[in-house]
C-alpha cells in the first residue's frame, strides 16, 4: 500500500462540502485524545461554524476503543444526523476493521500508515490518507507517554490542513488551553505544526471537505451541562452538598465543587460559604441535603442510574415530611449497572413518582446547557416555595457532551424566593401555628426553621402519618387529609415550573411532535427532512413534570383533528407516553412512540425514518392529511 | 397510666440560669411501654439540659426509626426534632449541622438503627468528627417487631422466643473508638449517677460524642437468661473510673480525695473530673480502652463509664474551614456571584 492514496485517486473532487459534515474520531481511551479531539471542535466553533461533539466512550480508564463524533453545520443542525461519517480518524488498530466501514461513500479515513493496511482493509469507494503518525511520534518524542499524547496533537494539525481550518486560529487557541501552564505551549504548537506539515507535504489540501469561517454562533458558547448545573447551582444559592461519585453525574459536583472555591470564599475571613461532603453512599447524599434542606439551607446532590434507586426511600420522606431539596439526575442506559458511559432518558418513571407509597416528584426537563444553567438555580427557589424535592433530570448527552448554547445570563435584581418560612417575629403574631395547616388554601403550608424561636413553632419532623399540628396519629380522616392536601400542592406547583414550548402553525399540521431533553437536539433537522416530503409538523417540548395544560391542549388539538402525535423520547419502555396517559387520562391508542434506546443520541434520521415508517402502515395513514 | 400529662406546675420547682424548671425540657407524654430503659434515659436528658442551662430551642433532636427514635418526642418538646429513615440519622445529621453549626444536635438512635441497618452511616459520621451527641439505646432487641435479636446481643443469648443469637456482637463504642470519636462513652439507663454527667460531658465536648446506653427492654429481653435485662446489667456492670462533671463558673473546690482525681478541661471550659477505679484506666488511651472493654467483657463483665476523651478535638467545620456565621443565614450577597461574574465564566466557553 502506497500511504497517499488520495493524491492519486480523490473519489470526491468533483464534489465540494462546505461547513456540512461529520468528523469522527477512532481512539483508545486513557491516550488523551478526547481533549484533543475538543480542541478540535473549538476551534471550529471560533472560526464562526456551528459544531457540537459527543464523546462515546466505554467504562474503562485506559486501553479501550472510544469514539468522539463532531458535527460541523452552518445549517446548525446539532442533534447526531446518524448514517456514516464523511471522515474518519483512525487513530485505533482494534476498531479499524469497522471503522473502515463507518465511512461514507466518496468519503476520507486518516490511518496511522505506521503499519500497512491490509487488503481486505481496502475500499474502493472511500480516500484513504496514510499518515506515519507512530513512527513520526516515535522520532519526535523519547518519553512513551509523550509519543502517545502528541499523536492526538498531530492527526489536529494535519486536520487543520486537510479541512482548510484557520491555523493562527488553532495555535491562539492551545495558547488560550493551556494559560497558567506556559511550559506545555511550544511543544503543542511544535506538534500541531507537525501534522500540519505532514499533511501540506503529503496530500492535496484542502480536501474536497472542507471549513470556511463564517458568523453564526452568535451570543453561544460551548459548554456541557454539568458544568451549567453546577455553576448554576452556585448562582442559586446552594451552600450544602451532599454526593458519592456515580458516572455520569460525578462532574456536577466536581464543577460545583470548583466554582465554589472561586466564588464563595468569604472575603473578610477566607472561610468557605459553602460545605461539601463526599460521603459513603447515596443513601447518605440525599440523607445530608435533606437533614439541611430542613435546617434552611439549600442543598442538592446529584447521581444516575443505581444512585437514584438507593435514593428512593429518602425521596418518599422528603415528599412526605415535605422538606425542599434539589436532586440532579444525570441519566444514563439501564437498568441495573446497564450502560453506564451512554445516554437515555429511561428514569422518567422512576422519579415521577419515586417511592413506595402513593408519592409524586416535582421534574424538569432542561434539555440544553443553557437551560441546565437557568433549572438548577431556579429549582432550589421552586423546591423552597414547594416544601418538597426538585429532580433535575439531565442525561449523560446533556451532562458531559459540549453543547453550543445560549451564554449563560443572570438578573441581578432577582431574589432568591424561600418560600413559605416564618421567622421569629411572624411567629409572635400567629395565634395558632400548625406545621401542616393549609393556611392559604393552596396545600403549601408554613414552616419553621430550627432555633428560630424560643416557644413557638417547633414541630417534631416524621415519616410517620400526622395530624396538621404535626402530632402523630393513626386516625384515618388525619391521614386522608394529609395525602390530599399533598395532591392540592403537588397541583399547585404547576404554575411555579416552565411552561412547556409548542411551535405551531395557525393551521393545525398534520404531525405533532412531542419530546423532552435531549431528543429536542435532532428535531430541527427532522421538520425540516419531513418538510421537504411534504409533510408539516407542530411540536411540543415539555420543560416540566406535573404537566401544564397547555400539553393536553395541543393533544386534545391536534387527536380531536385525526392528526398524528408522536412521543420522542430515549429509552424502551416509553415512559413520558406513559406518564401523559396515566396523568392527563388520554387514550394512549392516539399517540405514537418514537424510541430510541441503543445507548447513543437519538439522530435526525431515526426520527424521520421511523415517522415515515409509521405513516406508511395502514391502520395509520389514513389518520394523516 | 394516664394518657394526657398534666400541665400543672410546682410553683417552688427549682429554675435554671435561664429562669426554666425541669418541665421545660419535657416533652410529649411517652409511648413506650412501663418500664422502658429509653424513658430513663429521656429523664437523664431533661435533666443534663436543664442543669447545663440549655436553650430548648437551640437543640436539634436527630432520630431514626424504632424505640428509641420515637424517645426524642418524649423531652425538649420547645426543640425542633426529625425522625428520619430507619438507619439513616447520622446522615441527616450531618446535612443539617452543615446547614447550621450553632444548634446543639441531640441524636437517639437504637442498636438496630446503628448496629445493623444503619452500620455504616454510624461509621461514617464517626470519621467526619460531627459536632454532635450520638446515643444509642442499646437493649439487644427489636422492640418495634417484637423481639428479634439485635446485633448487639452477645452471642450463645436466646431471645425471649428462645432464638439463639448465632453471631458475633457488634460493640458500638469499640467501633467508635477504632474510628476516632473523640468522646466516647457506656452507661446503663437504671445509673443516673453516672449518665447524667456523661451526657453533660457529651454536650460541653466539641467534636464526635458516642455514649452507648444500656437501657433495658422490659417486654422483649428482660427474661433471664438476656445480658441485656435490668437483673443482669445491675449484677455484671463495672467501671474503670468515676466521672463527674463540674460545670463552667463553679469555683473548684479541693476535697478530701482530689489528690486521686484528674480534672480534663472540656472545650465550653466545664470540667471532667475522673476518680480511677481501675489503676491502669487512661483516658486518653483508644486503643488501652478498646483492650479494657474486651478483657471484661471475656471475664463477663459490662464495663461502663467514660472510656476516652479527646478534649482538644476538632469537627468537621474546622476541617472544612467553614464560615462561622451558618450557611443557612448567609444571605443572597454573600452566596450569589452575580452577573458580571457571569460574563466572565461565559468568556470561558468561547
Amino acid at each position: 500500500m502506497t500511504d497517499n492514496l488520495a493524491i492519486s485517486d480523490d473519489k470526491t473532487s468533483s464534489q465540494q462540502i462546505i461547513n456540512e459534515f461529520v468528523v469522527r474520531f477512532a481512539n483508545t481511551n486513557g491516550t488523551g485524545s478526547a481533549s484533543a479531539n475538543n480542541m478540535f471542535a473549538k476551534a471550529i466553533s471560533r472560526m464562526g461554524i456551528p459544531v457540537s461533539a459527543k464523546n462515546i466512550f466505554p467504562s474503562n480508564i485506559q486501553g479501550m476503543p472510544t469514539w468522539y463524533e463532531v458535527r460541523i453545520s452552518q445549517k446548525n443542525y446539532l442533534g447526531r444526523r446518524g448514517g456514516k461519517a464523511e471522515m474518519i480518524v483512525a487513530m485505533n488498530a482494534q476498531s479499524l476493521n469497522d471503522d473502515i466501514n463507518t465511512v461514507k461513500t466518496g468519503g476520507y479515513i486518516l490511518y496511522d500508515s505506521s503499519r500497512a493496511l491490509s487488503d481486505n482493509q481496502i475500499r474502493s469507494d472511500i480516500n484513504y490518507l496514510g499518515m506515519p503518525i507512530s513512527n513520526i511520534c516515535l522520532k519526535e518524542y523519547r518519553d512513551p507517554r509523550q509519543r502517545q499524547l502528541f499523536k492526538n496533537v498531530i492527526y489536529v494539525g494535519a486536520l487543520a490542513a486537510l479541512l482548510c481550518m484557520d491555523f493562527a486560529l488553532l495555535k491562539a487557541l492551545v495558547r488560550d488551553q493551556f494559560k497558567g501552564k506556559e511550559k506545555l505551549i511550544t511543544p503543542n504548537i511544535y506538534a500541531l505544526e507537525l501534522g500540519y506539515q505532514y499533511a501540506n507535504e503529503h496530500f492535496i489540501c484542502p480536501l474536497a471537505i472542507k471549513v470556511e469561517s463564517r458568523d453564526l454562533i452568535d451570543n453561544r458558547i460551548l459548554v456541557d451541562g454539568n458544568t451549567a448545573v453546577g455553576l448554576g447551582a452556585v448562582y442559586g444559592g446552594a451552600t450544602v452538598v451532599g454526593w458519592y461519585p456515580i458516572t455520569p453525574s460525578t462532574s456536577v459536583i466536581e464543577k460545583f465543587s470548583s466554582y465554589c472555591h472561586r466564588l464563595r470564599i468569604d472575603p473578610a475571613s477566607g472561610k468557605k460559604n459553602y460545605a461539601i461532603i463526599q460521603v459513603e453512599d447515596e443513601l447518605a447524599a440525599i440523607g445530608v441535603a435533606i437533614g439541611a434542606g430542613w435546617n434552611g439551607a439549600r442543598a442538592f446532590t446529584a447521581t444516575s442510574g443505581p444512585g437514584v434507586s438507593l435514593m428512593t426511600e429518602f425521596l418518599g420522606l422528603a415528599y412526605f415530611t415535605e422538606v425542599p431539596m434539589v436532586l440532579v439526575n444525570v441519566q444514563r442506559s439501564g437498568p441495573s449497572t446497564g450502560m453506564p458511559t451512554r445516554t437515555q432518558q429511561s428514569d422518567i418513571l422512576a422519579c415521577a413518582y419515586a417511592s413506595h407509597g402513593d408519592t409524586k416528584q416535582i421534574l424538569l426537563f432542561p434539555h440544553s446547557p443553557t437551560e441546565c444553567f437557568d433549572f438548577s438555580a431556579q429549582a432550589f427557589d421552586i423546591a423552597e416555595q414547594l416544601q418538597t424535592p426538585v429532580i433535575i433530570m439531565s442525561d449523560l448527552d446533556l451532562g458531559m457532551n459540549e453543547h453550543l448554547s445560549e451564554a449563560f445570563s443572570w438578573q441581578d435584581d432577582k431574589r432568591y424566593d424561600q418560600g413559605k418560612v416564618l421567622t421569629a417575629e411572624q411567629l409572635d403574631e400567629v395565634e395558632v401555628f400548625g406545621r401542616y395547616l393549609d393556611v392559604d388554601d393552596d396545600g403549601i403550608c408554613y414552616r419553621t426553621l430550627p432555633g428560630t424561636h424560643p416557644e413557638k413553632g417547633a414541630f417534631f419532623n416524621r415519616g410517620t402519618s400526622r395530624n396538621r399540628f404535626a402530632g402523630y396519629t393513626e386516625k384515618s380522616a388525619d391521614y386522608v387529609d394529609n395525602m390530599e392536601r399533598l395532591t392540592k400542592k403537588f397541583n399547585s406547583a404547576i404554575k411555579f415550573l416552565p411552561e412547556p414550548e409548542i411551535q405551531q402553525g395557525k393551521k393545525t399540521a398534520p404531525l405533532a411532535l412531542i419530546y423532552f431533553g435531549t431528543s429536542s437536539h435532532p428535531i430541527a433537522e427532522a421538520i425540516d427532512q419531513l418538510q421537504e416530503q411534504g409533510l408539516a409538523t407542530d411540536t411540543l417540548r415539555i420543560k416540566a413534570f406535573p404537566f401544564h395544560q397547555q400539553i393536553e391542549q395541543f393533544i386534545d388539538e391536534h387527536c380531536l383533528k385525526n392528526k398524528q402525535v408522536f412521543v420522542i423520547e430515549q429509552n424502551r419502555d416509553a415512559q413520558m407516553k406513559s406518564l401523559l396517559v396515566n396523568e392527563l387520562q388520554i387514550d394512549p391508542n392516539k399517540l405514537t412512540s418514537i424510541l430510541n434506546f441503543d445507548g447513543l443520541p437519538i439522530t435526525s434520521d431515526f426520527i424521520v425514518q421511523t415517522v415515515l415508517a409509521q405513516l406508511a402502515s395502514p391502520q395509520l395513514n389514513k389518520k394523516v392529511g | 397510666m394516664s394518657f394526657i400529662k398534666s400541665t400543672f406546675r410546682h410553683p417552688r420547682l427549682p429554675v435554671n440560669d435561664l429562669g426554666l424548671t425541669y418541665r421545660d425540657y419535657e416533652g410529649a407524654l411517652s409511648t413506650l411501654c412501663a418500664g422502658c430503659g429509653h424513658d430513663s434515659l429521656t429523664a437523664a436528658i431533661i435533666q443534663a439540659c436543664h442543669e447545663l442551662s440549655i436553650e430548648p430551642h437551640k437543640v436539634a433532636k436527630m432520630s431514626g426509626i424504632g424505640c428509641s427514635s420515637k424517645a426524642p418526642n418524649y423531652f425538649l418538646n420547645k426543640a425542633h426534632g426529625f425522625n428520619s429513615v430507619h438507619g439513616r440519622m447520622p446522615s441527616v445529621t450531618t446535612g443539617a449541622n452543615l446547614a447550621n453549626q450553632e444548634l446543639l444536635y441531640l441524636a437517639m438512635s437504637g442498636d438496630g438503627d446503628s448496629a445493623s441497618i444503619g452500620f455504616g452511616q454510624f461509621a461514617h459520621v464517626v470519621r467526619r468528627q460531627l459536632n454532635m451527641v450520638y446515643m444509642v439505646a442499646n437493649n439487644g432487641v427489636y422492640g418495634l417487631t417484637k423481639g428479634q435479636l439485635a446485633a448487639t446481643a452477645d452471642k450463645g443469648v436466646r431471645n425471649k422466643g428462645g432464638d439463639l443469637s448465632l453471631f458475633n456482637d457488634i460493640d458500638l463504642c469499640v467501633t467508635a473508638l477504632q474510628l476516632g470519636a473523640s468522646f466516647v462513652a457506656r452507661s446503663f439507663s437504671g445509673d443516673k449517677q453516672q449518665l447524667v454527667p456523661l451526657i453533660k460531658a457529651a454536650i460541653s465536648h466539641k467534636g464526635f460524642a458516642f455514649i452507648d446506653i444500656i437501657s433495658p427492654c422490659v417486654t422483649f429481653n428482660n427474661h433471664a437468661g438476656s445480658t441485656r435485662s435490668y437483673d443482669y446489667v445491675h449484677d455484671h456492670v463495672t467501671t474503670g473510673a468515676i466521672a463527674d462533671f463540674v460545670p463552667v463558673k463553679t469555683e473548684i473546690t479541693s476535697s478530701g480525695d482530689s489528690a486521686e482525681c484528674e480534672d480534663v478541661c472540656l472545650h465550653d471550659g466545664s470540667i471532667m473530673r475522673i476518680q480511677k477505679v481501675d489503676e491502669g484506666y487512661d483516658s486518653t488511651n483508644a486503643s488501652q480502652a478498646i483492650m479494657d472493654i474486651e478483657r471484661h467483657k471475656q471475664d463477663g463483665k459490662i464495663l461502663t463509664g467514660l472510656f476516652y476523651l479527646e478534649p482538644t478535638a476538632s469537627d468537621y467545620h474546622e476541617i472544612n474551614d467553614t464560615n462561622d456565621t451558618p450557611l443557612n443565614q448567609l444571605d443572597q450577597d454573600a452566596l450569589c456571584p452575580g452577573s458580571r461574574v457571569l460574563n466572565g465564566i461565559n468568556e470561558s466557553f468561547r
